[in-house]
Parts: structure tokens; sequence; C-alpha cells
């Protein structure tokens, strides 16, 4: 996938005045929000939930070779094969192997962020092997020919009207004055023609939201349904996973679930969650001939040991995105990679470098919903501040910004001069604008006063007016 | 050559070389153990409270619930079912022996074909390994006898449940897999697929708004058979 990262202020700037986006947005956010409220709200175990979340999720990541291989062993015994990649580009090139092998000309896909991240369709469709996308909304973006805008909904930032005209524009076959009186028939549309799909499909490729070491299992949660006809017509199953989805047990793996679907969706519990132990057994029906898990690094095992290793424990939820006043502003897209909103900005500078997404972790108002709302109680502020502390220290950030800090921690680090200076900087200010009370001009705060005006200053600065009432004894 | 690289990978990350023996003994043995997490209170019920839980949380998830006294109720209720739905008396039927027992020969007009499912079935009868009261979810392992593509394929699923199959909480439904099922593959007690489902399909991907039957079943309907006398 095509990285414009480095643009997102651009980027950003677009979206605002995106009628079509805003209005997508204006109605998703505050679904997703109540849902998940009223999910927490109503399992009184749901705070003691996410402690224990955190602690199986870093028990596991401070163990995870172990696991690895335990899960990987009885991956194998079931008829499986694992196959171990460090880089996007052995992961792609292990699935088209795969796929080759067997001769496939068409592959079905349940949703997968990891399928995004190592870019598996443009590089199958490149080797004349056609990918379709099954989730209803990765159907339509790939219609589209656009990424996902958000990590469990990815065609959060569409109308109606938009896929109305996308399937007028993709299924030519149909009649063209055909209406599309609800959206049921939307629906009913596409599942019409995806089930020809499912049929004729020689591989199947699912991502997965767990691997469990004690089964050797790969675990995928849906609503549609679309992940198990993916994972069960086909003759092979390809499942790709990253090595942060280990957990232990079933019993951990359940904890976890039951936080899931919750912090998602809203949802006590997604409608499909399905274990996946190798290929089809000797005395069964149905079910593929093949079963591959394509493991994927990709950068993960690097943030092991590092102020990053706690995001390792997310389980992509989206609750962080849903509650990010950025996101909500500006949508997915303006992100420019992969994984947008809170997560994205601290997972995309480690996997494609912060050279080039060191916008994302400065695109936070530090409010904190996004950690206070994660089900596994991932610090994300304090990791975008951690990279925003890495830009500088490389000397990546604007020299505008740099310039500022630099002159702002000289006064600083020596406080009788930064009294000095707040107070003489105040009585002018204070001075100017004695008149009015009010700027609605002044020189280097344009972006705030270009919105509003900015109140002229009045009485002592907060450290005179601080000392005052040490000084009477007031103050604590 | 990979896996060591990978695996080498994390153990540099983590400052360590592989785990000495008797701690990687205590994890094997931690797998081994499975110890229990945190299990919602909600669930904690006698076994009438349960089956009102479960009901509830089926219909809740727009599922539906009837409940049947024996085995010789089951081909008029599924019958009823259908000519309510308005749908054809057509189903395709999992090769399973509790399902064999039901005696179908009372609706003669019910065609039952047994087998996986294909594209083309409207309505599939499915059996239940267990349920889970806490969420109103039924556990169907795949297996000769339970077909996969019976809970996917057709528009309409019907589940037979015998309500001793119901449990509390999904950890109360594994260890019932662990205690019954053996898989002659790995010797372990894991099939190639468990699928637990709560409700029918659906999707909300367009404009937040839900609606039923995406990819898989529009209606998910089930049949609690009273198989053992009330406590």
């Amino acid at each position: 996938m095509q990285i414009s990262s480095p643009a997102f202020k651009q980027e950003a700037h677009k979206a605002l005045v995106d009628q079509g986006l805003q209005k997508a947005l204006a109605r998703a956010k505050p679904f997703f929000q109540a849902k998940r409220a009223a999910a927490a709200a109503a399992l009184p175990e749901f705070e003691a939930l996410r402690d224990r979340a955190r602690e199986i999720k870093n028990h596991t990541l401070a163990h995870l070779d172990l696991y690895l291989e335990e899960w990987a062993g009885r991956v194998e015994r079931a008829g499986g094969q694992v196959h171990w990649c460090a880089t996007a580009e052995e992961a792609r090139a292990a699935v088209l192997g795969i796929c080759e092998r067997v001769g496939a000309r068409t592959v079905t896909k349940g949703k997968s962020m990891i399928a995004e991240e190592i870019g598996i369709n443009e590089h199958l469709e490149h080797h004349g092997i056609t990918p379709v996308e099954t989730d209803l909304g990765e159907y339509i973006i790939q219609l589209r020919r656009e990424p996902p805008s958000h990590i469990i909904a990815p065609a959060y930032h569409l109308n109606r009207e938009d896929w109305e005209k996308s399937f007028r524009e993709a299924h030519t076959d149909l009649p063209a004055e055909r209406v599309f009186h609800e959206r049921r028939d939307i629906l009913t549309e596409a599942r019409g023609r995806l089930r020809e799909r499912f049929l004729a499909a020689d591989v199947g490729i699912t991502g997965a939201n767990f691997l469990i070491a004690e089964t050797g299992s790969s675990v995928i949660v849906t609503n549609e349904g679309n992940g198990d006809l993916t994972q069960t017509l086909p003759r092979v199953h390809i499942v790709l996973a990253s090595i942060e989805k280990m957990v232990p047990t079933l019993e951990d793996c359940c904890a976890l679930l039951r936080l899931l679907a919750r912090s998602a969706t809203g949802q006590d519990f997604s409608v499909y969650t399905t274990f996946s132990t190798g290929a089809r057994r000797a005395d069964e029906l149905d079910g593929p001939e093949e079963y591959h898990v394509v493991l994927l690094d990709n950068g993960r095992s690097s943030m092991l040991g590092t102020e990053f290793q706690d995001m390792l424990r997310c389980i992509r939820c989206a609750a962080c995105l849903n509650h990010c006043p950025v996101y909500g502003a500006v949508g997915g897209h303006a992100y420019g990679w992969v994984y947008p909103g809170p997560m994205g900005s601290v997972l995309t500078p480690t996997l494609i470098g912060v050279d080039k997404a060191g916008h994302l972790p400065n695109a936070s108002t530090f409010c904190g919903r996004c950690e206070s709302v994660c089900p596994m109680k991932i610090p994300l502020p304090n990791m975008m501040r951690h990279w925003r502390e890495r830009e500088f220290e490389r000397h990546l950030s604007p020299s505008a910004a740099r310039t500022s800090l630099a002159l702002w921690g000289f006064f600083a680090r020596r406080p009788a001069l930064y009294r000095l200076a707040t107070r003489a900087a105040m009585a002018t200010l204070g001075w100017l604008g004695r008149k009015r009370g009010r700027f609605t001009r002044l020189p280097l705060a344009g972006g705030w006063t270009e919105g509003r005006d900015l109140p002229a200053p009045e009485g002592a600065t907060f450290f005179a007016r601080y000392a005052a009432a040490q000084r009477a004894g007031g103050g604590r | 050559m990979s896996r060591e690289t990978m695996l080498g990978a994390i153990r540099r990350s983590l400052r360590r070389g592989p785990l000495p023996e008797d701690q990687a003994e205590m994890l094997r043995g931690r797998l081994a153990a499975h110890p229990r997490q945190i299990i919602p209170a909600r669930s904690r019920l006698d076994p009438a409270g349960q089956v009102a839980l479960f009901i509830a949380n089926v219909e809740k998830e727009f599922g539906t619930v009837a409940r049947v006294a024996s085995l010789a109720a089951v081909p008029a209720a599924v019958a009823e079912y259908l000519a309510a739905q308005n749908l054809p008396p057509e189903i395709r039927l999992a090769p399973h022996p509790v399902l064999r027992q039901i005696p179908w020969a009372d609706r003669p007009l019910l065609h039952l074909a047994e087998g996986r499912a294909v594209g083309s079935d409207a309505v599939g009868l499915q059996h239940a390994f267990a349920a889970v009261a806490e969420t109103g979810t039924l556990m169907l392992p795949s297996g000769p006898h339970r077909p996969t593509t019976i809970n996917l394929l057709p528009e309409t699923e019907i589940v037979l449940l015998p309500a001793s199959r119901l449990v509390g909480a999904y950890e109360e439904a594994w260890d019932l897999l662990r205690a019954e099922h053996a898989d002659a593959l790995t010797g372990g007690f894991m099939p190639r697929n468990v699928m637990l489902v709560t409700g029918p399909s659906r999707s909300a991907d367009i404009e937040q708004t839900l609606e039923l039957g995406a990819h898989g079943p529009r209606r998910l309907h089930v049949l609690l058979w009273e198989d053992a006398p009330p406590a």
C-alpha cells in the first residue's frame, strides 16, 4: 500500500472540508461510542477483565518464543504448516508460493489488517491471481480501489449513496434502472455476487484475531460469516497472523474475547467466533484440504523490551479510533497508511519509520480518551510522546518547531528569567489589549486568532498570584 | 531459516537466550492446567435460570427459540416453523446420530437430505454440541456428524440443542469438549473447526445500520430439547 503519511497535514485539511466524509463521521462516531459504553456498563466484571487481559498479554509477550514454538508444534501435528516470515516481502512470497503451487485463479479473503500491511492484494494481482474481498465493507472499498479507513469498519467513511453508485458501476450485468429501496437491497446484491465467488474460489485467506498455544488454533471473529465461508469452502486455507496474536490457552482467549466485541462494536459477543486447527480430517465432509499459517514479524520483535512493547498487547478492537477527537475529525485515510487513529499513531512509525510517520504521533491532543477505553490498557498517549521525543532527537521535526522548543527550553531551565520574561510579556500584552480586552490578530498566534479572539491577560501572572497566596497562608 | 531468525530476534529483544528448561516446563504446565480467568457472575445460575438467560440472549441477538418436550415433537416443530416463515419444507440434515433418532416419517411432507450443505440449500438442521447461557452462544465443533457448511450456506439454520448441554460460561463448554472429544489426528481434543455462533449473520457496514443475513444464515432458530427431567 502506498504511504501518504508524510502528507498528513494536507490530507487532514482536505478531510475537514470533505462534506461526504464529515457526514459519515458525524453519524458513525456517536454510534460506536454509545454502543461500547452500554456494553461495558452491562458487565460488572469489565474493569477487572481489563486488568487481567493486560496481565495475560504481558505474560505472553515475556515468553513469546516459547509460546510460538508450542503453538507451531501443535499446528504441524494437526496437519497444518507454519510459514515463519520475518518481513512483509517473505510473507508475500509465502502466500504467492502456495497459490501458484495449487494453481489458484481466484482467492477469497476475509478481513485482515495484516493483508493490508503486506499489500497482498496488489501482489497477487500482479501475478495474475484475482483476490476478492468478502467482508461487505472491504468488498466495496475494493471496488472503489480505496484502502480501509477504519480497522474494523473499513467503509466507515462512506454514505449510502456511495454504495449505490459503486454497485451500479461494478455490477454492470444487472439492470441499470434497478432501485435500491433500502439498505437491505444493497446487502442482498452483494450477498448474491459474493456467494458465487465463495463457491468458485481456490484459496481462502483470512486474518487471525488470536493464536492459541494450547491447541495450535487460529481464531477469527466476524459478524457476517464471510470469514467462515472463506476458510471452509476452498481447497486451501491460508491464515495471515502476526506474532503478537498469541495467547497461551483457551481460557486466556475467552478473557480477551469478553473484552473484544464489547470494546469494538458494543456487542456482548460477535456472531461467529471460530477456532481453526489444521486441515480437514479424514472422516469429514467439508473443510479445506490444506491449512497454512503465514506468521509475520515485520518489525514487531524489535518493539519487545522497548518503551513500545505495550503496543503489542493491542487486539485491534478500534475503541481508540472510535473515541479519538482527531480521528473523529479527519477520518482514517488522512493517516496515510494501514493503521489510523491512536493505535496507528503508535504502530505506524515502528513499521514504516518515524521519518515518514512523524506527523501521526503529533496529531494528538493528549486528551487520554484512547487509553481510558483501551481494553488492554495500552498507554497510547505516553507512547506517542516517546515518538515525539525520538523525532526531536533525530532532528526530524520542522525547524520552526525545534527553534521554538529550544527557546522555550532556554527559559524553562532558568526559572527566574522565565518569570521575568513572562511577567514582561503578559504586562505588554495586557497593556496592548487594555482597550478591547481581546485580540483579533496577533503575530505568531495566527492559528489561534483565525478561529477566535485571544483574551488580553489581566492582573498578575499565575506564578505571582500563587506566590502571593502562599505568603498569605492560603495555599497548601 | 526464518524460524530461528524470528525466535532469535524475539530473544535478543527480551535480552535472554532460550528459556531454561525448568521455566519452560512451568509454562508448559500452565498450558496443560489452563487455569480459568474471571468468569462473569451473570451466568452462575441454577439450570432453569440458565435456560431463561440463554433464551433471552438468543432473542436479544435476533435468533428465536422453541422448546420441544421430546425428539418425537421435533418434526412438527420444524414443519410449523418453516410454514410460519413461508419456507419450503426441504432440509439439509447434519448426519448426526441424535438427528437420525427423530421420527421424521411422522411428517412425510418434510424432504430431508443428509450431508454437507451446498450453495442452493435453503434450510439446514444442525446439532449443537453445547451452548453457553452467558451470551446465548451455540458451540458447533466440526466432525463427520456435524459439517461446518450447514452452519453457513443455508439462509435458515435450525439447531437442535439438548437442554442438558447448556452451560453458563464458555470455559464450561470447552471443558465438555476436552472431556468428550478425541481428535484421531492430533491425539488432542480440538477438532478441525469449532464455531461459536451467537445469532444469525449480520452486517452494519452500510451506515452502521444493522441488516441480518450478510453471508451466512438470515434466520437462526434453536429447538431447545428438554432431554433431561427437570431437577
